[in-house]
């Protein structure tokens, strides 16, 4: 069984945590530890394109030593970006152990819609699967209810599941034997 | 399964190559990437890419410089620019030179995902048409023209030569010689073979039908001219049209077909407008054209306008050392396609069928053998399994055509008459076997 540690820096309700704890526990079969974080994002800021760069922030997380974790996913509240793209939801190394994640676009309030927590962590829980699917060799898949799909709008994430399809599933087992 | 994409990032900012690394990877794509354009065209030298996603601005040799090296090696590589500066100069230069887009970094993930979708679609596409061409190449081959007697082996230098012209051509051949694929091999071998071959039995067909079979149709045109149709003159536009049994059409017609080959236009029946198509007339005949001419019932016009290259096919009774070679071709053919294990020929069987005299060709030996398959036990086809007696009965007959009549008549009563049966027996669609059953005036016995 893998452990999968998720890491939050910043400010973030408990309960979104807890329940998206819950949801990759349900989802990869793991236990997973929820920590904290504590870093200067000032650090991380492009006052350019007034965003935090995700790949400084990926590397910074994968050099974070968690011996007892086998996966590390780390989260954030802010806009996330990589050099060439306006905007990231997250990122991850592909068959690698680290990821990222960031909530900042996933409320509806930043589209001029009215609130809605459960949108805001469906879609959380959503973007923290399918990283964490990458960190376990699994690419974008084509089916369109499986969280692997790729999803360049929050309105992608809206339409798939939280779960993966089977082929993905399976590819994930196979993965998860050969580590074993 | 659709193979891997593969992309070459080019990118002299490491950020920039790492970001789009993962992305692709995350993607599903191969991804290898070089800092500068010379590594690239490096790289390019023993590698092939699908697609090229390379910075304009590095240093040394730029993205522009790159994309024009890239293009003269590999003219249809998919090259995509990206510039942090974008100038409408620079674009137009870019896509001048051949590239397949052209973004602004940092662009919009869904412009990146649509960008790569349909540069994707397009390698699918251009995949797919590799593909289709090589089956076309594969279905048309001159595989089943076989023999190598020097008979056969003249005539298929002739059809290779003829083949590259755009010159008319008429087969002459004994019924069942095979002169439809005579003519499918030129067009397989000539320019034209990615376009279509149409074929047109006018024999199979009445004057008027032929002629809107050819010509193609307005809508309320004649009665039952529900829509408007093709006809076949249009439908084998840049490729070849195959006349096949072109003694039997009327001396209107002969008229219509002249004018229509000596203009490439021609009116839909009902039709006021002006087709053009730029087909090649392949035809086909089992009569002594020449002499219908002399006796006055083919125009010498049109004679001589189809006739620029007149290719022969020698009967199978004039190149018996072919049979043992078409044997086995036709028993490896009817094996496969019935599912039963390769088979061989007793020697016997096979001396007797090169006494054989064939009359009705090849087509007749090809029936025997299938025959032979389904009745046969499988391992050996044997004479017990060859209708060699019955069929030397029927060709013992004073010509031709009373051996036909005889032998059609043999086959409709084997399957009690039955047209649709009997017409798949004899390889001829049911069109042909009543104008037969009309020819020779044949019925059912009490």
């Amino acid at each position: 069984m893998p452990n999968i540690t998720l890491i939050s820096f910043g400010y973030f309700e408990k309960d979104i945590l807890e329940k998206t704890a819950e949801a990759v526990e349900n989802e990869f079969h793991a236990l997973v530890n929820l920590r904290d974080g504590h870093i200067d994002l000032s650090e991380f800021y492009d006052p350019a394109r007034r965003q935090y760069n995700g790949n400084t922030l990926l590397k910074l997380v994968d050099s974070m030593p968690f011996p007892d974790s086998s996966k590390t996913l780390g989260l954030f509240n802010v806009d996330l970006f990589i050099p060439i793209l306006t905007f990231i939801f997250g990122q991850a190394y592909l068959n690698g152990r680290t990821g990222i994640a960031s909530l900042y676009r996933f409320s509806n309030e930043r589209y001029g819609m009215t609130g809605d927590n459960q949108f805001l962590v469906d879609r959380f829980k959503k973007e923290v699967i399918h990283e964490l699917g990458h960190t376990f060799g699994l690419i974008h898949c084509h089916n369109q209810t499986c969280v692997m799909r790729s999803s360049t709008y929050v309105e992608d994430i809206d339409q798939k599941e939280q779960s993966f399809c089977p082929s993905c599933r399976n590819e994930l087992e196979i993965h998860n034997d050969r580590q074993t | 399964m659709a193979r891997k994409i593969s992309i070459l990032i080019v990118d002299d900012e490491e950020s920039v190559r790492d970001s789009l690394y993962n992305w692709f990877l995350e993607d599903g794509f191969r991804v290898e990437y070089a800092e500068n354009a010379k590594k690239a065209l490096t790289i390019l030298e023993s590698n092939q890419f699908d697609i090229i996603l390379a910075d304009i601005k590095m240093p040394g040799m730029d993205g522009l410089e790159m994309l024009r090296r890239i293009k003269s090696l590999k003219p249809d590589a998919i090259v995509i620019v990206m510039t942090a500066f974008a100038t409408v100069d620079t674009a137009v230069k870019a896509l001048k030179d051949g590239a397949y887009d052209y973004v602004t970094k940092p662009f919009d993930p869904d412009d990146l995902t649509h960008l790569i979708r349909n540069a994707t679609k397009q390698i699918s596409l251009a995949d797919e048409n590799e593909t289709l061409k090589k089956k076309v190449v594969s279905l048309e081959n001159v595989e089943d023209l076989i023999g190598n007697s020097e008979a056969m082996k003249d005539m298929l230098r002739e059809v290779e030569s003829v083949a590259q012209t755009n010159s008319s051509v008429i087969i002459t051949g004994e019924s069942g010689t095979g002169k439809e694929l005579v003519a499918r091999a030129i067009h397989a071998n000539s320019p034209r073979k990615f376009f279509p071959f149409v074929s047109v039995h006018c024999g199979a067909l009445t004057e008027s039908l032929l002629e809107s079979e050819l010509f193609g149709h307005e809508k309320g045109a004649f009665t039952g001219a529900m829509y408007n149709r093709k006809g076949r003159f249009e439908m084998a536009d840049s490729g070849s049209i195959f006349l096949d049994e072109i003694a039997t059409i009327s001396t209107k017609m002969q008229v219509e077909l002249l004018r229509v080959l000596e203009s490439k236009t021609f009116m839909r029946v009902g039709g006021n407008k002006e087709i053009s198509s730029d087909f090649r007339v392949i035809c086909a005949t089992n009569k002594d054209l020449k002499s219908m001419v002399e006796k006055g019932t083919f125009r010498e016009d049109l004679f001589y306008r189809l006739n620029v290259v007149n290719i022969q096919i020698p009967p199978l009774r004039d190149r018996k050392e072919d049979i043992p070679l078409l044997v086995n071709y036709f028993i490896k053919k009817y094996c496969t396609s019935m599912n039963k294990p390769p088979a061989s020929i007793d020697p016997t069987a096979l001396k007797r069928l090169q006494e054989f005299n064939f009359p009705g060709n090849i087509r007749e030996l090809e029936n025997m053998i299938e025959r032979a398959i389904v009745v046969g036990d499988g391992k050996k086809i044997g004479l017990k399994d060859l209708p060699l007696d019955k069929t030397i009965v029927s060709s013992s007959a004073e010509s031709l055509d009373d051996f036909e009549r005889v032998f059609i008549l043999q086959i409709l009563n084997k399957y009690s008459w039955n047209i649709s049966r009997t017409a798949k027996a004899l390889k001829v669609d049911r069109v042909t076997l009543y104008h037969k059953i009309k020819k020779y005036d044949l019925k059912p016995a009490d």
